[in-house]
């Protein structure tokens, strides 16, 4: 596992974290590091400690031992210093339901101490671009799910963070709402925002993190680029092939040497290899050798969503 | 570390503490809740005590003083952090570069700010309706500012428990509250008690602040003025501590 980020100067720096409740593990001796303008996805089932590291690495909890830096800052011993770096919007966590959208941003950003200019200026900004401006004197209660998301965001951004924590942050919202966040998340991270993202949206971490680690039973079982971990799990790369009018005996293909599976649907087959260039070859051959012909043949690579699959329990061994 | 740096954060806390004073005037003076047990009860308190009873209105004036400020600067603490817990924004809160001791002591600020504030009411309807008259201004002032900051701390220590229902906590500060105002001379004098309840006097705060009042009001306090003073700052002090104490303990449970 090569951690990329290593080469750079990393904002986050995780050596052994581990949190335990009682006899039960949550946590348990994670490392990893996080540099500067990445998009970190953290993916995990539920359960699987994603949300206890957020709650370790931004001061809610303190780690039962192992360590963490935030832009240089020890959260235990500078637990401060590492927050003012920081921003999160927490998955279970709400605004202030009886204050206006208005006033919550102010409210968050007086606490990280933006001075009166800058707050005004950079939350009506903010407002206007997750069009909230025209409900600005709303009571956040008013607000819809999405709208109350994008508030959060708000309230995050308003404190102006070097490093952006989101917990599930477009979980069960509407199309709008989620796309128009990850619109955002993205081009602040543009602008050189660092940003870990926990997310079960394995869509959402293929297309917007540059890294992501895969936790499971507490432990970080894979760390890399969406590109390297799809690569990394050979076995579920596959061949999927569509004949024009007859297919080939389901015995023959299942016989190609180097395929490992075969799956077919109303038909359309999927040959699962390691080595999908070398059956492509083999099918085109038996194709031409039974006087067949092909509709459709494509080299697969897994998805996001079958590389996690594989690692946190689905997908068997290597 | 240099000192302007320390000097620095401090200031920051400071300044976070006012911002969370701030939140709890916009979000919690009026709150049912803080309406009902820190204004509502002790009225109907001093109805309940007053009516029927052959004692003159200038000598339950102090008495009324005391128990407004007992009841309204211990009505905000208990509110806060369970409300924060059981609304969702606990985690965020503590997630600010704000320590948990300002957000407390913007807490305690929050009930002593409402405490004193509502207690001007009863001292302006005593001295209207009543012929009782403060013989001295400034130990009525400092009584009641000292009395609210105690209250305030004990409401804050009142809201530690780690529960997301707010209405838990209201009822254990209830417990707690009722039983110390029972044993601090505002209704029936510390010395026509029984000798129990004597004992337990010194254990209250309420007693020592109002001893204050009523010497601001030319009663005989019932402990010496230079004791009372000491004795709030060392309530304050050791519940203060306790709240950050328990509140570390309890920070992250329920959320």
């Amino acid at each position: 596992m090569i951690d990329k980020a290593a080469e750079m100067k990393p904002v986050i720096r995780v050596n052994g974290l581990t949190m335990r409740f009682g006899d039960l593990t949550a946590v348990d001796g994670i490392d990893f590091q996080v540099a500067r303008g990445e998009i970190f996805g953290f993916l995990g089932p539920n359960g699987a400690g994603k949300t206890t590291t957020v709650r370790m690495l931004t001061g809610v909890i303190e780690p039962t031992s192992g360590s963490a830096t935030i832009q240089g800052h020890d959260i235990r011993k500078e637990s401060i210093l590492s927050r003012e770096h920081i921003a999160v919007v927490p998955e279970q966590a709400n605004v202030y339901l009886d204050l206006s959208v208005w006033r919550n941003l102010m409210l968050m950003a007086e606490l990280y101490g933006i001075p009166r200019n800058r707050r005004v200026r950079e939350g009506e900004r903010l407002l206007e671009a997750l069009g909230l401006l025209h409900r600005k004197d709303s009571k956040a209660r008013e607000l819809s799910k999405g709208l109350k998301q994008r508030l959060m965001l708000c309230a995050a951004l308003v404190t102006e963070p070097e490093v952006l924590f989101l917990d599930e942050p477009t979980s069960g919202l509407d199309v709008q709402s989620a796309r128009l966040i990850r619109k955002i998340v993205t081009e602040l991270n543009a602008d050189g925002l660092t940003v870990f993202i926990t997310t079960h949206n394995m869509v959402e971490a293929g297309d917007i993190c540059s890294r992501v680690a895969i936790i499971n039973k507490g432990q970080i079982v894979a760390i890399d680029t969406p590109g390297n971990l799809r690569s990394m799990v050979r076995k579920r790369q596959y061949v999927e092939v569509v004949f024009r009018e007859q297919a080939p005996p389901h015995e023959k293909l299942e016989s190609l040497p180097r395929v490992n599976r075969m799956e077919s649907d109303h038909g359309v087959f999927r040959l699962y290899t390691e080595a999908p260039g070398s059956v492509a070859t083999l099918l085109a051959v038996l194709t031409v050798e039974l006087e067949l012909e092909l509709e459709q043949l494509n080299t697969r690579k897994p998805s996001l969503e079958d590389v996690f699959l594989y690692y946190t329990g689905d997908g068997g061994s290597e | 570390m240099s000192a302007q740096s320390d000097g620095n954060r401090l200031r920051r806390q400071l300044h976070g503490s006012l911002v969370i004073l701030k939140k709890n005037v916009l979000l919690y003076y009026l709150k049912p809740p803080v309406l009902i047990f820190g204004v509502l009860f002790p009225v109907f308190f001093f109805l309940a005590f007053k009516m029927g009873r052959n004692i003159s209105p200038a000598a339950v004036v102090p008495g009324m003083v005391a128990m407004a400020l007992w009841f309204t600067a211990s009505a905000i603490g208990p509110l806060v952090t369970p409300w924060e817990r059981s609304a969702k924004t606990w985690e965020r809160l503590i997630s600010t570069p704000i320590s948990l001791r300002a957000i407390l002591a913007g807490d305690v600020l929050s009930g002593f700010a409402f405490g004193s504030a509502v207690s001007i009411i009863p001292v302006i309807l005593g001295l209207l309706l009543t012929d009782a008259h403060i013989v001295n201004l400034p130990l009525l002032a400092f009584g009641i500012l000292a009395g609210a900051l105690t209250f305030a701390s004990l409401g804050v220590l009142l809201s530690s428990p780690p529960t997301a229902s707010p209405s838990n906590i209201m009822l254990l500060s209830n417990l707690v509250r009722l039983p110390l105002l029972f044993v601090s001379g505002i209704f029936v004098p510390i010395e026509q008690m029984p000798a129990w309840a004597g004992w337990v006097a010194p254990l209250s705060p309420l007693s020592y602040a109002g001893s204050l009042i009523r010497a601001a009001y030319g009663a005989v306090p019932y402990f010496p003025v230079w004791l009372c003073f000491p004795m709030l700052f060392l309530f304050t002090t050791v519940m203060f501590a306790a709240s950050c104490r328990f509140h570390r303990m309890y920070r992250a449970k329920g959320l």
